[in-house]
């Protein structure tokens, strides 16, 4: 039964049960309508390309024994520095314009990931406390940009980053899936996956086989920065506003529970791309099916809970030996 | 001397235990008595390590049984093992530096009064203790102001304390230098007097020799036999944990001295002139010509692996000039070293070599894919193709190069760092300690491979505590002591151990 023992198999079993669930709570789960997709399985898709990417940059960072706690603020600031831009242009409706604001705003995320990564690779801050700082004074920074407001936008070509739908299938989903491809390529096809494993592993034995950690380290903030950014517009582009206080609120959270559903530990090393996009969109389904299938909003964050913990229990190796262990089958090797 | 009187306190037999694809442990018989030191011998792999796990706990078993005392026992976990009286000190010592030597004795079962603890009687208790042992302590310093011997004779005080029937000694003397081993001897005696029954694990021959009064040989998971220390030549030992004759190291000898003349005449490679570092090494002059084996010899903190690291950019020197091939160099970071043909193994295997999640491949390619950078991977197929080649020409056991590399013997392991540095290319060889810890086996096979490298041309730094180890392979040593150099070798006819030993007691000799 190696199937059993793969690490997915019990994220991946949860999420079908779950999918399985809204096949009968939803009123539609699937269907074509409009010239594409439409139904729950489509909102769970489109609602998790956030978390995907948060969790995507996350997934490297923790790879290098790191972590990044200022996501969510980034997201703000990313939201709030488009919002404010297309705002202030005469058409709105501008494609050009509103692509080179999108751009602006992955920099400057970029350019936040890259003051988090110089905090810790350069100044050797402790990376949880190195990213606290700007997930506490990223909110305020936000803020100062919007002036406290929100602010609304009516922009077509904005939300359709949220909202539209390119070949059937919603655009929001499709650029969290172009981000995967694009950090599945740049880790597995060249050397930086092995190399981003071995910091991980043992940052000590790295330098002595001659690896410059610092840059490494530096840039996978960068990409987590930049990730969070793009998270934040398609956020902010779904309530075709910027909202301070609410964009990417605890998303830092849901991220790195992503992240260890899908088999990366947290003390670095070994990572799983494929492991975190199924765990971003098991919490997006769950999160979903506590709707669906009417579990009161007083209970929902304990019902989520209830389900993490059940997955965690499931993945624990100790767990499962003490309650399946006495169980087992004695195949072992013949003699 | 015939069998004790007494019964064995601990008795195992047909202990079976099976890992997946892995019989690590076929029927193997083990008996300790009290008041003994057996010693359990095997190479890496042969079990040894799985049956100390089994005898605490920390291993079920599918086959046999224990008896403790004449009566059948389950160990269930290590606490358990605790309880039945078997207590296990291990080679990382698992103490809390930053406590004091009475907190870490007594932690988790300190005397109290209505939840306090009475530090005074702690503190009694814990100096009575250590009195027992001969060690004079002050038992209210944390623990990090006593040396690394000192650390292991706490938790053995400690170990000895909880309970006292079977002390288990994994590998005790491997990082302590030769006083500190004797000093841990003497503690040993000491205990054994007591009726302690203690069963220890060593590397060292000499000193399985000096400390035991019996050995049992375990090879391939299965019981090669029980005997008598005395009765059981060195020779023949190691024969029994081989299973083979040791023609390889003996031919050996010869080869170093052959080629010992050669090098002298080849250009300088590396040449550090008044290169030093404050609080590491003072500043020493040291020449290594190309295909040269350049032998460190010195006690434990004689500044042995400070001076390899200087030269490997690792760490960076405070002073002095660094030239290789004539021309100087600053070595800024390892991989500039590298890129100019350093290569340096460190004598911390496992968190200073292995990356043990890893893949033994992965393992393998690392310090080559890191020269290249992250953008030019290595193809795969060349990957694999180099791969296989070194788990071949090394004969790494397991030969599977997908196999997470943690779950390799310490002399496989040492093996995959090896191949990490020869894929290189490296013009300069510099390896610390590649032996300690490994089996007898392992160790003659790296010795070979040093000797025929150097013969290839192949500069070598070999940094080694075993005098005997060095003398064998080196064409040239420098001797160093207090964290100096203090003198250098020509590995001629008139140089022998006790020369070196002079060197070292006694500094510079005239």
């Amino acid at each position: 039964m190696t199937i059993l023992k793969n690490r997915l198999f019990w994220p991946v079993a949860i999420l079908v049960a779950l999918l399985i669930v809204n096949v009968f709570t939803s009123n539609q789960f699937i269907t074509l309508q409009d010239g594409h997709l439409f139904g729950t399985l489509i909102d769970i898709l489109r609602g998790s390309a956030p978390l995907i990417l948060v969790a995507l940059g996350m997934t490297l960072v923790i790879s290098t024994g790191g972590i990044d706690l200022s996501v969510g603020s980034v997201m703000a600031i990313s939201g709030a520095v488009a919002c404010l831009l297309i705002k202030d242009l005469g058409d709105q409706n501008a494609v050009g314009s509103v692509l080179l604001i999108v751009g602006v705003a992955i920099v400057v995320s970029a350019a936040l990931g890259l003051w988090n990564g110089s905090l810790v690779a350069v100044v050797g801050i402790q990376p949880i406390i190195a990213t606290l700082i700007l997930m506490v004074a990223g909110r305020g920074l936000a803020q100062l940009v919007t002036d406290g407001q929100i602010i609304n936008v009516q922009s077509s070509p904005y939300a359709t980053i949220a909202t539209g739908f390119f070949l059937t299938l919603p655009v929001a989903f499709l650029i969290a899936m172009a981000a995967v491809v694009l950090i599945s390529v740049l880790t597995r096809r060249t050397a930086l996956g092995l190399l981003l494993e071995s910091v991980g592993g043992s940052p000590s034995a790295s330098r002595l086989a001659g690896i410059r950690a610092k840059r490494i380290i530096v840039m996978v903030y960068v990409v987590s920065g930049a990730f969070a950014g793009l998270a934040g517009l398609i956020y902010s582009a779904n309530i075709k506003s910027a909202d301070s206080i609410a964009a990417g609120n605890l998303i830092e959270l849901d991220a790195i529970l992503a992240v260890v559903i899908g088999g990366t530990a947290l003390i670095g090393g070994r990572f799983s791309i494929l492991g975190t996009v199924i765990g971003a969109i098991l919490i997006q389904t769950l999160q979903v099916t506590v709707v669906g299938i009417g579990v009161p909003s007083k209970a929902t964050l304990l019902f989520k809970a209830v389900v993490v913990v059940v997955l965690c229990l499931s993945q624990s190796a100790t767990f499962r030996e003490k309650v399946f262990g006495r169980f087992k089958i004695r195949t072992g090797v013949p003699a | 001397m015939g069998e004790p009187a007494t019964n064995p306190v601990l008795e195992m037999t047909g202990i079976r235990k099976v890992f997946p694809g892995v019989v690590a442990l076929d029927g193997v018989d083990f008996r300790l008595f009290p008041g003994e030191v057996h010693a359990l011998m095997g190479e890496n792999g042969a079990g040894k390590s799985t049956l100390i796990k089994v005898l605490t706990g920390v291993y079920g078993i599918d086959g046999g049984d224990i008896r403790l005392g004449g009566e059948e026992v389950r160990i269930a976990g290590p606490l358990a093992a605790q309880k039945a009286g078997i207590s296990t000190v291990y080679q990382e010592v698992n103490l809390c530096t930053n406590l004091t030597v009475a907190e870490n004795i007594f932690i988790g079962r300190e005397p109290r009064t209505f939840g306090k603890i009475r530090w005074g009687a702690m503190r009694k208790r814990a100096a009575e203790l250590l009195q027992r042992l001969d060690l004079d302590l002050d038992v209210s310093a944390p623990l990090s102001t006593y040396s690394l011997a000192i650390q292991q004779m706490v938790a053995i005080a400690r170990a000895v304390d909880i309970s006292a029937q079977v002390l288990v000694l994994d590998e005790p003397t491997s990082s302590l230098d030769a006083s500190e081993v004797e000093q841990l001897f003497r503690v040993m005696r000491r205990l054994k007097a007591d009726g302690v029954a203690i069963l220890f694990v060593s590397h060292f021959l000499d000193q399985v020799y000096e400390i035991s009064d019996r050995l049992t040989v375990l090879r391939n998971g299965q019981l090669i036999g029980e005997y008598r220390t005395a009765e059981l030549p060195q020779v023949q030992l190691v024969e029994k944990m081989i299973g083979k004759e040791l023609a390889t190291l003996e031919s050996l000898e010869d080869k170093a001295q052959q080629s010992r003349t050669k090098s002298a005449a080849a250009d300088p490679l590396l040449r550090a002139e008044g290169v030093g570092r404050t609080g590491a090494i003072a500043p020493f002059d040291l020449t290594i010509h190309k295909g040269e084996v350049v032998g460190l010899a010195g006690l434990l903190g004689s500044g042995r692996t400070e001076l390899a690291r200087l030269l490997f950019g690792a760490d960076r020197p405070d002073q002095g000039e660094l030239s290789l091939d004539g021309k100087p160099v600053t070595l800024r970071d390892p991989q500039v070293a590298m890129k100019r043909g350093i290569a340096f193994s460190s004598e911390n295997r496992r968190t200073e070599g292995i990356i043990g999640d890893l893949s033994v491949r992965e393992n393998i390619i690392l310090a080559l894919q890191a020269t290249r950078g992250w953008t030019r991977p290595i193809p795969r197929r060349k990957q694999d193709e180099i791969v296989d080649k070194y788990i071949k020409a090394l004969q790494i056991r397991p030969a599977d190069p997908e196999r997470p590399v943690r779950n390799l013997s310490g002399g496989n392991q040492q093996k995959v760092l090896l191949a990490r540095w020869l894929i290189t290319e490296p013009r300069l060889l510099i390896i610390d300690e590649p032996t300690r810890g490994i089996d007898v086996g392992a160790k003659a096979e790296i010795q070979k491979l040093v000797a025929e490298l150097s013969d290839g041309g192949m500069a070598v730094l070999f940094v080694s505590a075993e005098l005997e180890e060095v003398l064998r392979l080196s064409h040239k040593i420098a001797v160093l002591r207090d964290r100096r150099l203090v003198e250098e070798l020509d590995n001629t006819a008139g140089v022998d151990a006790d020369r070196i030993m002079q060197t070292i007691a006694s500094g510079a000799t005239s």
